[in-house]
């Protein structure tokens, strides 16, 4: 049997382990990456960029299928037809070549990709099962970067009908009725997306409103959207099961059972960590829950051993996962590095968009802060107006006392690259005072950050 | 590593900078051209990349203007500690910033700030760049003042946190907290021993035996070979009776006398017995080797072991006279303590531990009795060694010791 002995395995390619394995790489340490499926993980393979395409597609389709009826910008289209196998060639056509980037930069950075199973024996050994052969690997460090999974519903396991996230990004068809079961950002992403498609959709959540993890403010225009698209929305609710045809969904519904008849069933009820089949019980770490515990350096119970990503816990995004990675490999490297960040984004590609950064101004009144907000609604944007995308608002929560930013948060159509400003006003730890004294371009969508600043200081402009 | 200039130098083209030692042989790097040392790109005993920065000249010429006042050094606010006249004076604000010393071009900032340096629980602010000099400087954001809007730390603040002028807080009348961290580069013997301990406690599974022993008896053997030693004759301390006690007990025990290449899974069980003499030096620990123990008597072992101690405390020590030992004693002489537990001198797979002697009240044949006692403390790789055989082994070393003419009697 033949074994190879590393300074780094990272198991695990998703964003978090190929950003590792890159950084290790750069930093000069030896470094192998153990990969089961796809390079690139969740995210790229069944995660957020062929949902991103899938969105776009079915935005482009939504636009056109508008235009060719009432044309309110007097640009006239013939009645727009959807070619759903081009769409998916298309959007496995960005998964491929994303793919291929991320080979082609970890063989850049001399990481070493081993395809096959992991199987963790102890701390620092590692077996590798593919279907050429079996590798053993032993590491002076392990970065556990295994990821997570849909999570199941016990009254509608998986298969048939009832598909997860994974599945409902390759579906042949656009399917006539889809049900989705839960209403967090995943199912309104993927229910809005096959809306704008042609699906009679049906959204069943068990609280009693949409994007519970959000705050209500923030949720609205999403509702109305949702609602103005035809989306049945079903608050309240809890799956059942399968009818006994098999050709609805039964919800519970105050007491009272309610037939959804779909032809496809999307269970998105959230994602749990990829615990199991990696021999994660051999190395008997200390959990958090159904995640590995791991410390402010993302180390774990055990020495030299390190966990990121979905496996650690919540937010479960891409981006915590590859910011952990870079920070694993640099304190393996010998730096001394904590995980410090002020504020980790998130950002739901639902119509209109929402993005969150830091607190909202709820959290932040019950972490103790007298605090100043500042809400500036879109309606009153130029830019906004002139893309006809005039729902949702920018707000800002800030400390009462020093003005410190806590938190900003926007929902709107293209809100998602607002995050990026977002986040760097709270890392920098800037005041309101800083984003007010900022100019920002005009005519764009961000002038909204800027007044929302400037009214939570009393000084708005254009309201 | 040893600069031969230091900043503010002018040099003159070709005049030495420096002796920097490569992995072969020392040399010395000249200047390059004509100028004023303005940076010096690492301390003595640091290491250096390939390719490095060594230090930076500046050349006199056009832009010399223009450079000059920033090499200028920028005006410290000083903090003033109290005068006695001032405390008498009606103003409660004891401490007093010297700014009126700072040109006024220079922003004034508040410089005494009492109390820490924001409320308990509250999270420094600062950005990431600063987040980060402060992580690789080992400094603790929390105990920085921001002087930003906000209380935000900027790279300013936290270079005067590393200069140690940051304001401190004041805490009662007459106290101040001191925040001052001095940084201690670990070097040369220091960083030797560092690597050696760490070494060995990383591998070896050590674990320690504490004996106590009765050397009432060797005592008064050594006072009385003491008296009447022949001119000339080294003093007798205990070292080297343990020394030929060890001889002795390793004879039953080869397995305590070697050393175990854990690469290899290799024990070398030596014939020889070279006991390493822990010693204190100036610069730290040192362990000189007396060769072939089993090869001296006792008078041999006792002016070998003086002749290594002072060779090197002097420095003087040879390397073959530093290399080689196969198991080891230490002895921290008169602040010996009671228990010790000695880190193995890898690849040893014992080390013998002297404790304090004390005179102590002793249940002996029906009656107390004063006895001089002594604690031998020891460590052993339990790897290769149990715990039933490191016992015995100490056990042979107290008979020999309470008995001592069976050390000196030739078997």
């Amino acid at each position: 049997m033949a074994e190879i002995g590393t300074k780094v395995l990272v198991i695990g390619g998703g964003p978090g382990g190929y950003v590792t394995a890159i950084r290790a790489g750069q930093l000069g340490l030896d470094v192998v990456l153990v990969e089961q499926t796809a390079m690139g993980g969740t995210c790229l393979n069944v995660g957020c960029i062929p949902s991103k395409a899938l969105i776009h597609a079915a935005d482009v389709y939504d636009q056109a299928v508008r235009q060719a009826g009432s044309a309110p910008f007097g640009v006239r289209v013939g009645q727009p037809t959807l070619d759903f196998a081009r769409t998916l060639e298309w959007k496995d056509g960005i998964v491929g070549r994303l793919k291929s980037g991320v080979r082609s930069l970890l063989k850049k950075n001399k990481a070493k990709i081993v395809p096959g199973r992991a199987v963790m024996l102890d701390g620092k050994t590692c077996r590798v099962e593919s279907d050429t052969g079996t590798q053993m690997i032993k590491a002076e460090h392990v970065v556990l970067a295994t990821g997570s999974v849909p999570a199941s519903l016990r009254a509608l396991p998986f298969g048939g009908r009832v598909i997860s996230s994974t599945e409902a990004l390759s579906l042949p068809e656009v399917p006539q009725r889809l049900a989705v079961v839960g209403a967090g950002y995943i199912g309104l992403e993927l229910g809005t997306a096959f809306a704008k498609l042609g699906a009679k959709v049906t959204v069943v959540e068990a609280e009693d409103r949409i994007l519970p993890a959000y705050d209500a403010e923030l949720a609205l225009p999403v509702g109305r959207r949702l609602a103005s698209l035809g989306v049945e929305m079903m608050t309240g609710a809890s799956a059942r099961g399968l009818s006994p045809e098999g050709d609805a969904l039964v919800v519970d519904r105050g007491g009272s059972q309610v037939r959804v008849p779909a032809d496809r069933i999307l269970v998105a009820v959230g994602r749990r960590p990829r615990t199991d089949g990696f021999g994660l019980d051999q190395l008997d770490l200390t959990m958090d829950g159904a995640f590995v515990r791991i410390d402010e350096r993302c180390a774990t119970s055990m020495r030299n051993v390190w966990a990121i990503g979905d496996l650690t816990g919540e937010p479960m995004l891409a981006h915590r996962a590859m910011a952990q990675g870079e920070m694993v490999a640099e304190i393996i490297a010998g730096h001394r590095r904590v995980f410090d960040k002020v504020a980790i984004p998130a950002v739901c590609f639902t119509d209109p968009e929402v993005v969150t950064v830091g607190v909202s101004p709820d959290a932040a009144r019950k972490a103790g802060h007298d605090v100043r907000v500042g809400v500036f609604p879109f309606q009153a944007n130029g830019r906004a107006m002139t893309m006809a995308a005039e729902e949702g608002f920018v707000r800002v929560t800030a400390r009462a006392d020093n003005h410190l930013v806590l938190g900003i948060d926007a929902v709107g159509a293209g809100a998602s690259e607002l995050a990026a400003g977002f986040a760097l006003a709270l890392e920098m730890g800037a005041r309101l005072e800083d984003i007010a004294g900022t100019v920002h371009a005009h005519p764009t969508f961000g002038e909204a950050v800027h007044e929302a600043s400037l009214k939570a200081l009393g000084e708005a402009l254009h309201i | 590593m040893e600069w031969h200039v230091k900043v503010g130098d002018h040099v003159q083209e070709d005049q030495v900078l420096a002796d920097v030692m490569t992995d072969k042989a020392t040399v010395e790097i000249p200047a390059p051209v004509a100028g004023t040392v303005v940076a010096l790109g690492g301390e003595v005993g640091g290491m250096l990349a390939v390719g490095g920065e060594l230090l930076r000249l500046e050349v006199s010429g056009a832009g010399d203007a223009t450079e000059a006042p920033a090499a200028k050094p920028v005006p410290r606010l000083r903090e003033a500690a109290p005068k006695p006249d001032s405390a008498a004076s009606p103003r409660p604000s004891a401490p007093v910033a010297a700014i009126e010393a700072a040109p006024p071009p220079a922003p004034s900032r508040p410089a005494a700030r009492p109390g820490p340096p924001r409320p308990p629980g509250e999270k420094p602010i600062a950005s990431p760049a600063v987040r980060r000099r402060a992580r690789d400087a080992g400094v603790d954001l929390r105990l920085v003042y921001g002087t930003g809007p906000a209380g935000r730390i900027s790279h300013a603040d936290l270079d005067a946190f590393l200069r140690g002028t940051a304001a401190a807080p004041v805490a009662a009348a007459g106290r101040v907290a001191i925040s001052t961290v001095e940084e201690v580069k670990v070097t040369g013997l220091r960083r030797r021993i560092a690597q050696k301990m760490a070494e060995s406690k990383r591998r070896a599974a050590h674990f320690s035996y504490v004996e106590e022993i009765d050397v009432t008896a060797l005592e008064e053997l050594r006072a009385a070979l003491n008296a009447g030693a022949a001119e000339g004759r080294p003093r007798l301390t205990l070292l080297p009776f343990l020394m030929q006690a060890i001889v002795r007990a390793v004879a039953d025990f080869p397995q305590m006398n070697a050393l175990y290449d854990d690469e290899a899974e290799i024990i070398h069980r030596h014939g020889g017995v070279h006991i390493g003499i822990a010693t204190q030096t100036p610069s730290g620990l040192m362990v000189p080797v007396v060769r072939h123990a089993e090869a001296r008597d006792l008078w041999d072992c006792a002016a070998e072991a003086q002749r290594l101690a002072e060779a090197a405390r002097g420095g003087r020590a040879t390397r073959e006279e530093l290399t080689g030992s196969t198991i080891t004693i230490t002895s921290l002489g008169a602040l010996g303590g009671i228990v010790s537990t000695p880190v193995l001198n890898r690849p040893e797979v014992a080390i013998v531990g002297v404790n304090r002697q004390v005179v102590r009240p002793v249940w002996q044949a029906g009656q107390v009795v004063p006895r001089t006692m002594m604690n031998l403390s020891s460590s052993f790789d339990h790897r290769v060694v149990d715990g039933y055989d490191a016992a015995r082994f100490i056990q042979r070393i107290k008979a020999l010791i309470e008995t001592p003419a069976t050390i000196l009697i030739e078997a």
